[in-house]
Formats: structure tokens, C-alpha cells, sequence
């Protein structure tokens, strides 16, 4: 591996960051598609310059850029996301049932084995897929059908935000929702169920084991351990290593276990990492203070990493998308926050720098390490 | 031939310039007008309108010959100055903090 690019998603633009192996000189380029809410910049694995991101406001809608060559240019494709069939309804915050209604792309995902194949992940919740670039979508319906008349938004939105692929199977894939729950299908995306045995949701929900409902915030996986997966709910950050048939939570001894993101290092299947955040309406951190917390036994155990993160007076906030790892070895680690700022450990977490303080909002970062 | 005035950002995905001509065959309506312009910059579809309905996007507006016509129904015919291209069709983002 020769570098690293960062791609950041904020508020009003696309930032793509850029820096040796080292990790310590940064270079900021953007904004791209200034203006723009950019929830989410994701490059594909089998071909980095192959990048997509998802570019909406609230005058023109959505629209879908894509680059194949790293950022430097990029080409709008398709944006049109038709619900198969009748759409329905979900249930509305007033417990009507509310018609499906899209609104954007929160999330892309890029297949692991097909360079022309890319998921999405939009609110009104649903998943579609591309099997030509981003030129056209067609949705995979059958997840709406996995009790979808019972998921209701949460406060950011009902929105599937998080596509995991198992890298040993590719007809088993992971879908996250708020506020609906996670939910696995086992056949490439035609027919799910909720996987959400062992969530609690104590104060949320009437039931707190309901089948569907939950908030769930991120999910994440080792590709090493793709049967075990990684939660931060709502409340609560959960593990699986059944591959969503059970979960248990495994909170331990983090100062609150509120918070979105969560990740797990790159070559550590069980050291993971979260930002808690103090309460679901204060969305920032406990004390003021900016802290990752590590496990490195994959939950229960947890230790603050806040060497270089402001300990004091600090009240931003992570949002779910705005964690990542690379692939390097030491593992770099990277967060964006609600203050616009970057900072990135290229030492696992122990030591953290601000690549850049001053961007609008950030809303997701994904790292690239390019050969 | 009819210009279209187009807010910054769609002029930009658009890469064009201030304005941008486009030719109507038949009566020049503010549909056909909008027909027209999508499909000339189809990277514009969906921005301006649903890409099924037609329908408006809400925070759009159709401005013509200092008229808000964001409401008229697309059939209506465009008036000369319009259709002769001495003033232009104006897409308009609407006034909304964001």
C-alpha cells in the first residue's frame, strides 16, 4: 500500500482527504458537489478510483455521482428509486399507517465480488441494488415484506443505514434500519427476516423484545468472523456471533452505552471501537469529553482512547456512518463529527490527530488504502 | 427555441451555462418546455420533477415574464416572449434556510 484516501460526507459537500502511509501529512481536497448533503462516499473493493456517492437536498432531491478515477471527476448516474409494486404503508408517528415515501440514499454499498454491482440503502427504508454502475435500481422488495407495516421512523428518519456483505457468502447480507431493527437474508437479497432475538428496548418500545422495532444505529463485521457481528443500539452495544440469531449485550463498563457508530479494527476480529454519547436527546459526550472507546475483547471491557481528542468543553456529536477503519497494519482508525472535524489514529486508536477541524457537519467517513 | 434560467446547483450537475436552449416541437407548453429540458440534461430527471408523476419537486418554482407559474398545469401554453425566446423560462429554487 503506497496512500490513504478518507472520503467525508458533510452537510454541504464531499471532502476527500489524502496522505502517505504514514498517516501524519494530510492533503484536503473539495468541496466536491459544494452545497450538497453528501450522506455517504463509499469506493468499491475490487476497484478503489470506482467511487460512489450520494449527493441530496431538499430542493432538488437526490442524485447519484460516480468516479472512476478516485475522486478527480465524476459522472451523475441513475437516481430514480421506484418502490416495486405498491409501495404500502409503515406505521406513522401518530400510529396511522403512513404510505412509503422516498427521500434519499443514505447509504452505498459496493458488492465485494462484482465491480459493477452497488447497493443502497434509502428512507422511506429500503434496499436497492445496481447491477450496472449506478445506472439503474431496482429495489429488493422482499425486505419490506419482513414485517415493514410495523417499522415506524425513528427521529432521524425511518432509513436503512447500514449494508454488511459476508465475504464467504455472497448470498447472505445484513441490512440495519431505524427504527425497524437489523434483518439477514440468506438467498442475495430476495426474501429476510428480522434478526433482532436478544435486543431490548426497554424505554422505546411497548414490548421491549419485539420482533421489529428497534433502533438500531450501526452495525459491523469482521470479515474474518463474518458470523459475529457488532451493534450499537440505540441504548446498548450488542454482539451476535450467530450471525443475527442471538444477541447479548455487551456494554460493560462504557460511561453510556448511547451512541451510533461502531467499527471493528481491521486484523483485531474482537477489538472494536464506539464514541458513547451521553443520551438520545444530548447528543454528545459524557462530560464534555471527546472519547473512543476500544474493547479489545470484543465488548464488556473497555478502555477510553483519548489521546489527542479535546477533553474538555467538547459537545459534538458522531454520527452512525462516521467511524472507519483502514486496512493498514497499524490499523488507522478515523471519525468525523458534527463540528466538522476529522481527526484519524494511525496507531489503532492510541493516539489521535484532527486531519481537519473546520468542515461543515460531517456525516460519514470511509477510508481507502490504495495500492 | 425557449431559454431555461437555471438555479446554480442544476446548472452546475448540468454543466452549462447561465442558460440553456432548448428546441419544443409542437406548442410550446411549460411541460413540453420541461420535456424538453430533461430530455436534452438527463442528469437533470428527478430534480425538477418526480421522475413519474411530472409532479413539481415542492421547493422548485417556475417563474414566467415576472409570473409564478409554479402551479399552472403543464398544458398551459407558454406566452410568446417565452416561446420566441426573448425572456427565459426560470427554474427557481424556492426560499428555504438549508
Amino acid at each position: 500500500m503506497s496512500s490513504i484516501r478518507v472520503l467525508v460526507g458533510t452537510r454541504k459537500g464531499a471532502f476527500i482527504l489524502s496522505s502517505d502511509v504514514n498517516r501524519q501529512r494530510w492533503e484536503i481536497n473539495g468541496p466536491h458537489f459544494a452545497g450538497w448533503e453528501i450522506y455517504h462516499l463509499k469506493g468499491s473493493p475490487l476497484d478503489p478510483n470506482r467511487l460512489y456517492a450520494s449527493q441530496s437536498n431538499g430542493w432538488f432531491g437526490q442524485v447519484i455521482q460516480r468516479s472512476d478515477d478516485g475522486g478527480t471527476t465524476w459522472q451523475p448516474v441513475g437516481n430514480q428509486f421506484v418502490y416495486e409494486g405498491v409501495p404500502g404503508t409503515h406505521q406513522w408517528y401518530d400510529g396511522t399507517q403512513h404510505p412509503w415515501e422516498f427521500t434519499r440514499v443514505w447509504v452505498l454499498e459496493p458488492s465485494l465480488t462484482d465491480p459493477e454491482r452497488v447497493y443502497a440503502g434509502v428512507e422511506d427504508a429500503a434496499l436497492f441494488r445496481s447491477d450496472d454502475g449506478g445506472q439503474t435500481w431496482q429495489e429488493l422488495s422482499g425486505l419490506r415484506n419482513a414485517r415493514g407495516n410495523l417499522w415506524q421512523p425513528g427521529a432521524g428518519g425511518m432509513c436503512l443505514h447500514t449494508i454488511l456483505q459476508d465475504p464467504n457468502d455472497p448470498d447472505r447480507l445484513f441490512t440495519a434500519i431505524s427504527a425497524a431493527g437489523a434483518f439477514r437474508s440468506d438467498d442475495g437479497g430476495q426474501s429476510w427476516r428480522p434478526v433482532n432475538r436478544g435486543l431490548q428496548s426497554n424505554y422505546e418500545l411497548p414490548d421491549a423484545n419485539a420482533e421489529v422495532g428497534h433502533c438500531v444505529h450501526n452495525i459491523a463485521m469482521h470479515p474474518a468472523h463474518p458470523e459475529t457481528l457488532f451493534m450499537q443500539k440505540h441504548w446498548d452495544v450488542m454482539r451476535s456471533d450467530d450471525a443475527g440469531e442471538s444477541w447479548r449485550e455487551v456494554s460493560g463498563n462504557l460511561p453510556s452505552d448511547f451512541g451510533f457508530p461502531i467499527a471493528v479494527h481491521a486484523h483485531e476480529p474482537e477489538t472494536i471501537y464506539v464514541v458513547p454519547i451521553k443520551s438520545d436527546s444530548e447528543h454528545y459526550p459524557p462530560e464534555g469529553k471527546l472519547r473512543v472507546y476500544r474493547s479489545r475483547k470484543g465488548g464488556n471491557e473497555w478502555e477510553a482512547l483519548t489521546n489527542g481528542l479535546p477533553q474538555e468543553n467538547c459537545y459534538v456529536n458522531v454520527l452512525r456512518s462516521a467511524l472507519a477503519v483502514d486496512s493498514l497494519d497499524p490499523c488507522g482508525v478515523y471519525f468525523g463529527t458534527t463540528g466538522g472535524q476529522v481527526y484519524a489514529s494511525a496507531d489503532s486508536g492510541d493516539h489521535w490527530a484532527p486531519i481537519v477541524r473546520d468542515l461543515p457537519p460531517v456525516l460519514s467517513v470511509e477510508a481507502q488504502a490504495l495500492p | 427555441m425557449i431559454r431555461i434560467a437555471l438555479p446554480a446547483h442544476l446548472r452546475q450537475l448540468a454543466n452549462a451555462s447561465h442558460e440553456v436552449e432548448v428546441e419544443v416541437e409542437g406548442i410550446p407548453t411549460l411541460g413540453a418546455a420541461l420535456d424538453a429540458l430533461e430530455a436534452r440534461y438527463p442528469m437533470l430527471r428527478g430534480t425538477v420533477r418526480d421522475h413519474i408523476t411530472k409532479e413539481r419537486r415542492p421547493f422548485i418554482r417556475f417563474f414566467v415574464c415576472q409570473g409564478d407559474w409554479s402551479h399552472e398545469p403543464p398544458e398551459t401554453p407558454l406566452p410568446d416572449e417565452i416561446a420566441t425566446g426573448a425572456e427565459p423560462l426560470r427554474v427557481v429554487g424556492a426560499m428555504a434556510g438549508g
